[in-house]
């Protein structure tokens, strides 16, 4: 069993999301360590991209920053090492798959493996190009995380099928970015998806508030927010820490 | 493995939210391309609307000059909008109709495409909205009025480097928000299955009409094609219906800008290499990571840090050769061919202009070029007035 697992064991597991070098190096080590600290149950690392289609103004922006000041995929494997000092809190990347594929496949999954990665999402890897990655990520225990969106339908039973770690549940359509509502109808998508498999389900896109956090939470098994978290880190900039915890505590607590 | 493979190059690399629609996009095109009423339908724009067959001009006071080969060129800048970009949009338009879509949206660099866009759907009574770098709608101010004139809503992109590859970004993130009546109608061949197929179809029409022009004036094919790429729509559908004929030969230009040793240029397949973007594995130009580099051309159009992924195939295979040309061989090809025949081209089609100017003399007096003339240059005057430090407002 992959250790993403031990994020679900106790109740629903909270998720937090930030993008690495946002606002420098050295405050993404801290900032994770102080998310971990005030009840994140595993912790998604943004790799910078220059060009997040997948993502809303408030994680594109955090994109800019990081990459402003050049912060490469070594630097991002760098903060990983920092962290991997002081804690094995499960830790994902998030990342588009062109900085993957430049790095290459072979050397990118192995340094994930030495370092503790326990998965990767990669917004633009749907189900069919799976295999760029599946083998090799596989061979390093990181889980290829798959996503499932509001539009998936039938695709549902084939993407879940195969998925490993947890799922990503998608729940809006649209790119990422906080929501006052969520009008898709989870419940029905998340026990379709139970139907084919026993992974956790972690919901994502759009969750801002305590109130949602709540509300899903009765459904799902995870609570994933990035574009929040962001929005802190961008408002408080080195200055963060304390902002973060009260929010990350204020989620985890809403989601038990 | 996806579909819409070309070699390794090609593939679906998109958002799960967006994959049952391009499944259905892609059911639904090889539907309606079957059927012999939407085959028509469409037949009878091209003719009736967008003025098709497009002329094959020989181009006698060039051929001349240049002293070598015989220079034809292929009129796409006399279609209805002045591009060869309505070709793809009739198509794409009219398919999303009968999909039920009542929106359409699309990305655009010099503006062409939107203007191409914008048209369409204001024929077929579509909603339309433009997605367009805050860099490109000051250089091209004029086709954002034009849009606007047309009924469509233009939207300055303000991310990134705010030109094509932004507006490209920001179309996928409205269409991933409304796909259930928007249908994205992608200006290049480029894109994620089935898009580089849609489109390179759509444009065939090019190659399909002037490998006929050829056979009739001249009782041969032509020696080369000459085309220039940015996503590369124009070439494609130029280059085609000729791939089989080995002896012709196909030849794309790509915008060299200041110069390919300088970083201020778009040239993919003369710089960059392969990687995975805007749905597809192909050629991008990139920086150290894999992040993707800021481009640079005197054209809008051109301004492409990327290509299809079927003109990474072509070349790959040895069928088609790409070439750099600078922005000061294209200036200098938009001002010749303005007073060497009275035909002020596209600064993208310049560039393909630049090429043959090169090329024509090397080559015999009885071998043919075809240049794929793909738009007209009534656009780039401004810029190209600022180009020569000549002030329009004095």
């Amino acid at each position: 069993m992959s250790k993403i697992a031990n994020a679900f064991k106790d109740g629903t597991a909270f998720i937090g999301f930030l993008t690495a070098g946002d606002p420098t190096i050295d405050k993404t080590v801290e900032y994770i360590l102080a998310m971990e600290e005030a009840g994140c149950d595993l912790i998604e690392i943004g790799i910078p991209f220059s060009d997040p289609m997948a993502e809303g103004v408030v994680i594109q922006d955090a994109n800019v920053r990081a990459l402003k000041h050049n912060t490469t995929t070594d630097d991002v494997f760098d903060i990983v090492a920092r962290v991997r000092e002081k804690t094995d809190i499960p830790l994902v990347f998030l990342t588009y798959i062109n900085p993957v594929f430049f790095y290459g496949y072979e050397k990118f999954f192995k340094r994930c493996a030495e370092l503790g990665i326990d998965g990767i999402i990669s917004p633009d890897l749907p189900y069919e190009e799976k295999g760029e990655i599946a083998d090799i990520a596989l061979s390093n225990d990181v889980d290829v995380i798959s996503l499932i969106a509001p539009t998936s339908s039938e695709r549902i039973k084939m993407i879940a099928s195969e998925a490993t770690g947890f799922i990503y549940v998608v729940s809006s359509l649209g790119v990422t970015g906080m929501r006052s509502e969520i009008k898709t109808d989870l419940k029905s998508i998340l026990s379709d998806i139970r139907e084919v498999t026993d992974l956790p389900l972690a919901v994502g896109f759009g969750i801002n508030t305590p109130e949602q956090a709540a509300e899903i939470s009765k459904i799902a098994d995870g609570i994933i927010v990035g574009s929040a978290i962001v929005k802190i880190i961008e408002e408080h900039g080195e200055d963060a820490n304390a902002a973060l915890k009260e929010y990350v505590s204020s989620m985890k607590n809403a989601c038990k | 493995m996806s579909r819409g493979r070309y070699g390794e190059y090609g593939g679906q690399y998109i958002s799960e939210t967006l994959m049952n629609e391009l499944l259905y996009l892609e059911e639904q095109y090889c539907h309606y391309m079957n059927d012999p009423e939407f085959v028509e339908e469409l037949n009878t724009l091209l003719r009736e609307y967008a003025g098709r067959p497009s002329l094959l001009y020989y181009a006698e006071r060039m051929t001349e000059d240049l002293g070598g080969a015989k220079i034809y060129l292929k009129r796409e800048d006399l279609n209805h909008t002045g591009a060869h970009k309505i070709n793809n949009v009739l198509g794409q338009v009219l398919l999303a109709k009968k999909m039920g879509k009542t929106r359409v949206i699309a990305e655009t660099g010099a503006g062409q495409h939107g203007v191409a866009t914008a048209t369409a759907a204001a024929l077929l009574d579509m909603e339309c909205e433009v997605f367009m770098g805050e860099v490109d709608t000051k250089r091209q101010a004029l086709n954002v009025y034009r849009m606007e004139l047309l009924g469509a809503k233009v939207h300055s992109v303000k991310s990134g480097t705010k030109t094509l590859k932004d507006a490209v970004n920001d179309a996928f993130r409205d269409w991933i928000a409304r796909v259930h009546d928007t249908n994205y109608v992608i200006g290049s061949t480029m894109g994620p299955h089935p898009f580089p197929m849609i489109v390179r179809d759509f444009q065939a029409v090019i190659s399909e009409e002037a490998r006929q022009q050829f056979l009739d004036k001249e009782g041969k094919l032509p020696n080369a094609v000459i085309a220039c790429v940015g996503g590369g729509s124009n070439a494609m559908g130029a280059f085609y219906n000729f791939i089989d004929d080995e002896e012709v030969k196909l030849i794309g230009c790509e915008a060299g800008g200041k110069g390919i040793d300088t970083p201020y240029n778009a040239a993919a397949l003369t710089n960059g290499q392969i990687g995975i973007f805007h749905g597809m594995k192909s050629i991008f130009s990139q920086g150290e990571y894999g992040q993707i580099a800021p481009v640079y051309s005197v054209s809008a159009g051109l301004d492409y840090p990327g290509v299809g992924p079927e003109h990474a195939h072509l070349r790959d295979i040895g069928r088609a050769e790409y070439v750099p040309v600078t922005d000061e061989e294209a200036v200098e090809a938009f001002e010749y061919l303005s007073k060497m025949e009275g035909i002020i081209p596209a600064i993208e089609s310049a560039h393909a202009v630049a090429y043959a100017m090169k090329l024509a003399p090397k080559m015999n007096k009885d071998e043919i070029i075809m240049i794929c003339l793909s738009g007209r240059g009534d656009k780039d005057v401004r810029s190209i007035a600022e180009y020569r430090g000549v002030d329009l407002n004095e």
